[in-house]
C-alpha cells in the first residue's frame, strides 16, 4: 500500500527525510514514467524545489500544515499564477495567468509542493483525455487504456505515484470516472463546497474542484484545505462543516441506511456490476439497512448534461478570441477574420462540436425546446435527490459503465462515449457530493470504481462509508511505488 | 403629408459607484489605457464576477424616484455576442426580470412617459483606432450602467427633449450619475417611426445613435422624422436600421444594418445567483431619498413663493439648491437669496456646466449671514451685490469687508437732510421732476449716493425726495 499523507507528513516531522528530498523521489519518478505516461504536460521542478525548500523550514518551525511539503499535482485548468495554464489546448498556448486560483492558493499556503500541471481532455470535455492537444495521457495500469477523463492526467500521476496527490475538476464525472479507470479515489465535492475561482470554467454551474488520491483519508485531508467560501466566487458557500472530515473518518456502517437506484445499474457492464452488488453486500453484512430506491429521472439526465454544459460551454469559450492572451492565427484581414481563424485553429474538434451543441440549444427558436426544458428537468431530477436523502444516508453506484476504453477507440459515434457518463453526470446536475473508490478489477485487470453519493455539504458521510469501505473490503488503490509496479 | 411621431428613448447611464459592477477596480473617467483593470474585467480565464450591492441599490434609488416598481426577485443574464471590446464575449446584464418595471416621468404637459424597464449591466471597453492598428483600453469594462427604457409614449421632438432632461436631472438628483452626455456617462439611442394620424399600428423604427446633448435629442429627433416623412411621402419604405446623428451636418444617417437576426443567446448567467430584495430593504432606500426636483420646483413656487423664472433656474442645479436652502436654513430670506443666486453669483458662471458644478468660495451660512444684512436693511442691495462679489472672489465672509460702523446706515433724519441738500443742490432736476421728466431724479439718487458712499436705501430716498419736491 501506497504511503500517505499523514504518514508522509510524520516522516517529514521525524526528519527521516526532508522535502527537498521527497521532492526529488518524485522528480526521478516522473523522469521515468511520463515520457511514456504523457500525464504530466508541464512540468515545474524549479518551482517545486524551491516549494521543498521553504516547507522544510516551515517544518523546522514546527507549526507546518499537515500537506506542508507534500509534492502534488494541478489540473492544467487550474490557474497558476506565473506558470502554464493550458487547458490541454491550443487556444491558450502559452496562457501564463497573473492569479492563482482559490484552491491552489490555499494548498500553496500550507507549503504544497507543485511538480507540474496535468494531461486532460480539451477544456475538460471528453471522457478519455485524448482531446487534449498534447496527446492522450496512457493508463499507468495497462498502458494500452486511456486513464478517462477529462481529469485523467490527474488520475495518472497518482496512479503511477508520480505525485502524492493531485486536483481535478469534474463537470460530469471528470474527476470520478478517471480515478475509476485508473484505480484511484477522486471525491468530487458539493457544488460551492470549494471556490470555483481561477478554476477555468467549462459548465460554470456543473464545474467543481476536488482531490484525486491514493487512499479516502488522503481525499478528507486535501479536500479539508481547499473547502471553504470564496469572497470571488458568488457561488461558493461557508458550509460550517464542524470539525476535521479526515479526523472524524472512522464511523461503523451499521444502522447506515444506503440506497441503491436500479436506474444506475441500466446497461452497466455485468462484471461491474456484481462488484457493486458485493460492495452493497459487505455494507449489508455489517449492519446497513440497503434501501432499494427509484430516480426515474436518471433516464433523462444525459441530455440534460449536455445541454446545460454545452450552453454554458458555449458562451464560456466566446472569450478565447486571441485578442489578449493564448493563440492567435498569423495572418488574418481583419479583426472578425483574426478571431475566426484562431477560433478554427485553436479549438479541437470535441470543443468545436459541443461549442455548436451549445450555441444551437441557446437560439432563440430553440431556447425553451432545449435549455428551458433541461433547467425544468434539472429541477426535478434534484427533487428527486432530496426525497431520496429522506430516507438514504447515501446512495451506491457505478462510478462509469464500463472500465477503462482502449487507446483510440471511436465508439458508434461521439454519443456512445457520451453514455459513459450516465451514472456521473446526475450528481453534478443535483450539486451534490461524490466519491469514487476502487472496488476491484475487471477480467482484463483494469480497475472498476464505485460511487457513494450524498446529500448536499454531507462529504463527511460519503468519506465515512468510502473510508469504511476502504479498510474492510481489502482493495487499495496505487498499484505503483517509487516510479515502478508494486 | 402630416404623421405622428411614435418615439421611445433607451438612455444609458454610467452610475457613480466608486468601483465597479463585479470587481474592485475604480471607476474614475479618464486614466492610462487598461490601468483601472484586474482578471475579472478583462475577462481573464477561470475569473469570476461577484455582483457590487451598491450598483443594485442605485439603481432601486433610479427605479423609485422614476415611480417604477421594484421587482424584489431578479438575476444577472448573459448577452453573448462577439465584439473586441467586449473581453468576455458576453455583457452581464438583465433580460426577463430587470430590476425595476413600469415607470413614468411627467412632463410639463401633465403627459406621462412611460418607463418601460430599469435594468443594470456592465459597460464594455472603448476601442482606439491609431496609426492602421486598433488598440483596446477596458478602463470602461465593468463600469456599471442602468438601462432605463422609454414606452414609445414621445411624440415630438420638444417631449424627447424634456424627457431627457428630466431623467438628466432626477439622476443627478439623487446623485447616481453626473449624468454627462459629452463624456458618455449618459447615452441616449431614439426610437423613432411615424405613422398616419389616427394609424393604431406603428410604422417601421430606426434606431438613432451617437447623440451627446440634450438640444441633439431635439435635433435628432426631427432630422429623422423629417427624413422619414420625406421616404413616405415619396412612396418609399422605411428600413429598420441604426442610424447616426451628425450634430456638424443635423442629419442622420445608416451606422450598420440592424442585424436583425442578431440572437444574444440570454441565459442566466449561472456565477451570479439570483437575488431577493427585500420590501425593507426598497423603503430604506426609498427614505434616503432626497426632495426629488419636481417636487422641489413645486415647492419654491407654491410654499417659498418664488416666481416661476427664478424657481426654474435654481432647482435645475442640485449644488444650487442646496445651497440655496442651506441659506434659507440659517435664516435668510427667500427673495434676496434667490435673487443674489441668480442676480450675481450666477454672473460669473456662464456655462451650464459651471452651474451644475457650483463650486464657489464660499459657504452657504456665509452666504446666509450676508443676505440677513440685507434683509434687515443694515445694508442696500447694491452694497449686498458688490460685497457678495468680493467674498466670492476671496472666500473670506462677510465682515472682511464691512465694517461695523458700515452697518449702522443711514438714519430717516439723516436721509431726509441728505435729500433736502440733494434738491437744494439740483434746482433743475427738481424741476424737471415737479414737470414730468421722472428720470432727472437720477441726478439726485447719484448726489445722495456719492454722500453716503453708496450705503442710502434708495427706495426710501426716492419717497422722501417725491414728497419734498411736492410731486
Amino acid at each position: 500500500m501506497r504511503t500517505g499523507i499523514s504518514e508522509l507528513a510524520s516522516r517529514l516531522r521525524k526528519r527521516e527525510i526532508s522535502a527537498v528530498e521527497l521532492t526529488k523521489t518524485y522528480i526521478n519518478n516522473i523522469e521515468k514514467l511520463n515520457p511514456t505516461l504523457n500525464a504530466y504536460v508541464h512540468l515545474t521542478f524549479d518551482i517545486a524545489l524551491k516549494a521543498a525548500e521553504q516547507a522544510d523550514r516551515m517544518i523546522k518551525e514546527d507549526d507546518a500544515p499537515l500537506l506542508c511539503g507534500i509534492p502534488m499535482a494541478l489540473k492544467d485548468n487550474i490557474c497558476t499564477d506565473g506558470l502554464p495554464t493550458t487547458c490541454c489546448s491550443k487556444i491558450l498556448d502559452g496562457f501564463k495567468p497573473y492569479y492563482d486560483a482559490t484552491a491552489w492558493e490555499k494548498l500553496k499556503a500550507r507549503g504544497a509542493v507543485l511538480l507540474g500541471k496535468t494531461n486532460m481532455d480539451e477544456f475538460a470535455m471528453g471522457s478519455t483525455s485524448e482531446t487534449s492537444c498534447y496527446g492522450a495521457p496512457l493508463n499507468p495500469i495497462n498502458t494500452a487504456y486511456v486513464t478517462g477523463g477529462s481529469s485523467g492526467g490527474s488520475a495518472a500521476v497518482v496512479c503511477a505515484d508520480l505525485a502524492v496527490y493531485s486536483l481535478g475538476s469534474d463537470t460530469g464525472g471528470s474527476i470520478r470516472q478517471p480515478a475509476s479507470f485508473c484505480g484511484v479515489v477522486g471525491l468530487k465535492p458539493t457544488y460551492g463546497a470549494v471556490s470555483r475561482y481561477g478554476l477555468i470554467a467549462y459548465g460554470s454551474s456543473l464545474d467543481q474542484i476536488g482531490p484525486l488520491t491514493t487512499s479516502v483519508k488522503d481525499a478528507a485531508i486535501v479536500f479539508d484545505a481547499i473547502k471553504g467560501g470564496d469572497k470571488r466566487d458568488q457561488t461558493s458557500v461557508d458550509h460550517d462543516y464542524g470539525a476535521s472530515l479526515a479526523e472524524c473518518l472512522d464511523r461503523d456502517v451499521k444502522g447506515m441506511r444506503i440506497g441503491v437506484a436500479e436506474e444506475f445499474f441500466d446497461g452497466i457492464n455485468p462484471e461491474i456490476k456484481s462488484k457493486i452488488m458485493e460492495a452493497v453486500a459487505l455494507f449489508e453484512k455489517n449492519g446497513a439497512i440497503i434501501e432499494n430506491i427509484r430516480l426515474p429521472a436518471l433516464k433523462i439526465a444525459l441530455p440534460v448534461y449536455y445541454i446545460i454544459a454545452c450552453a454554458e460551454a458555449s458562451s464560456n469559450l466566446g472569450r478565447y478570441d486571441g485578442i489578449r492572451y493564448g493563440h492567435r492565427a498569423s495572418s488574418y484581414t481583419s479583426i472578425e477574420d483574426m478571431i475566426m481563424k484562431t477560433r478554427s485553429e485553436g479549438f479541437g474538434d470535441e470543443v468545436k462540436r459541443r461549442i455548436m451543441l451549445g450555441t444551437y440549444v441557446l437560439s432563440s427558436g430553440y431556447y425553451d425546446a432545449y435549455y428551458k426544458k433541461a433547467c425544468l428537468i434539472r429541477e426535478e431530477i434534484n427533487r428527486e435527490f432530496d426525497a431520496v436523502f429522506e430516507k438514504c444516508d447515501a446512495l451506491i453506484a457505478p462510478t462509469a459503465p464500463n472500465t477503462a476504453f482502449p487507446l483510440n477507440y471511436k465508439g458508434a459515434s461521439p454519443v456512445e462515449i457520451y453514455l459513459s457518463d450516465i451514472c456521473t453526470v446526475p450528481v453534478n446536475i443535483a450539486g451534490i457530493p461524490a466519491i469514487s473508490v476502487p472496488c476491484g478489477e475487471d477480467s482484463r485487470g483494469l480497475p472498476i470504481g464505485m460511487q457513494i453519493i450524498g446529500n448536499k455539504f454531507d462529504e463527511a458521510t460519503v468519506l465515512q462509508i468510502a473510508n469504511f469501505y476502504e479498510q474492510n473490503s481489502g482493495i487499495k488503490a496505487g498499484v505503483y511505488e517509487g516510479g515502478a509496479r508494486a | 403629408m402630416n404623421y405622428e411621431i411614435v418615439c421611445g428613448i433607451e438612455t444609458h447611464v454610467e452610475l457613480a459607484t466608486k468601483t465597479k459592477i463585479f470587481c474592485g477596480c475604480t471607476t474614475e473617467f479618464g486614466g492610462e489605457p487598461n490601468t483601472h483593470c484586474c482578471p475579472v474585467c478583462t475577462g481573464q480565464p477561470g475569473s469570476l464576477p461577484i455582483l457590487n450591492q451598491k450598483v443594485v441599490e442605485y439603481a432601486i434609488k433610479a427605479g423609485l424616484a422614476l415611480n417604477c416598481k421594484i421587482n424584489t426577485k431578479s438575476h444577472m443574464d448573459r448577452k453573448n455576442y462577439v465584439y473586441p471590446d467586449l473581453p468576455k464575449a458576453y455583457q452581464i446584464s438583465q433580460y426577463d426580470e430587470p430590476l425595476c418595471e413600469k415607470g413614468y416621468i411627467e412632463l410639463d404637459s401633465g403627459k406621462r412617459i412611460g418607463i418601460t424597464r430599469i435594468h443594470i449591466e456592465e459597460d464594455a471597453g472603448k476601442l482606439i483606432h491609431e496609426n492602421g492598428y486598433t488598440y483596446i483600453d477596458y478602463n470602461r469594462g465593468g463600469v456599471p450602467l442602468i438601462e432605463i427604457v422609454s414606452e414609445p409614449d414621445i411624440s415630438s421632438a420638444e417631449e424627447a427633449k424634456e424627457y431627457a432632461e428630466k431623467l438628466q436631472l432626477t439622476m443627478r438628483y439623487i446623485g447616481i450619475s453626473d449624468c454627462k452626455m459629452q463624456e458618455g456617462s449618459m447615452r441616449c439611442d431614439v426610437n423613432l417611426s411615424l405613422r398616419k394620424p389616427g394609424d393604431p399600428n406603428f410604422g417601421v423604427r430606426t434606431e438613432t445613435k451617437n447623440i451627446n446633448s440634450l438640444s441633439f435629442i431635439q435635433k435628432a429627433v426631427m432630422a429623422e422624422a423629417e427624413r422619414q416623412a420625406d421616404i413616405l411621402d415619396a412612396g418609399g419604405t422605411i428600413v429598420q436600421q441604426t442610424m447616426r446623428y451628425d450634430e456638424k451636418t443635423n442629419s442622420v444617417a445608416p451606422m450598420r444594418d440592424k442585424e436583425n437576426s442578431d440572437d444574444y443567446r440570454y441565459f442566466p448567467d449561472p456565477d451570479i445567483l439570483r437575488f431577493c430584495i427585500d420590501d425593507e430593504k426598497v423603503e430604506e432606500i426609498r427614505a434616503s431619498l432626497p426632495e426629488l426636483p419636481f417636487d422641489k420646483l413645486k415647492r419654491y413656487i407654491n410654499v417659498l413663493g418664488l416666481s416661476e423664472a427664478i424657481a426654474r433656474q435654481i432647482f435645475k442645479y442640485r449644488k444650487v439648491a442646496e445651497f440655496f436652502e442651506g441659506a434659507l436654513a440659517e435664516g435668510a430670506s427667500v427673495k434676496n437669496a434667490a435673487n443674489l443666486i441668480v442676480g450675481t453669483i450666477f454672473s460669473n458662471m456662464d456655462t451650464e456646466e459651471e452651474k451644475e458644478l457650483f463650486d464657489i468660495r464660499i459657504s452657504a451660512s456665509q452666504f446666509a449671514a450676508l443676505v440677513k444684512l440685507a434683509d434687515e436693511k443694515k445694508i442696500n442691495i447694491g452694497v449686498a451685490q458688490s460685497t457678495l462679489q468680493k467674498m466670492l472672489k476671496s472666500g473670506k465672509s462677510v465682515e472682511e469687508f464691512i465694517r461695523p460702523e458700515d452697518l449702522v446706515g443711514i438714519s430717516d433724519e439723516t436721509l431726509e437732510n441728505l435729500c433736502k441738500e440733494a434738491i437744494e443742490a439740483n434746482p433743475k432736476a427738481a424741476a424737471d421732476v415737479r414737470n414730468g421728466k421722472d428720470k432727472a431724479i437720477n441726478m439726485m439718487f447719484g448726489y445722495i449716493m456719492k454722500k453716503t458712499g453708496g450705503k442710502a436705501d434708495i427706495r426710501k430716498a426716492e419717497a422722501l425726495l417725491r414728497k419734498l419736491i411736492g410731486q
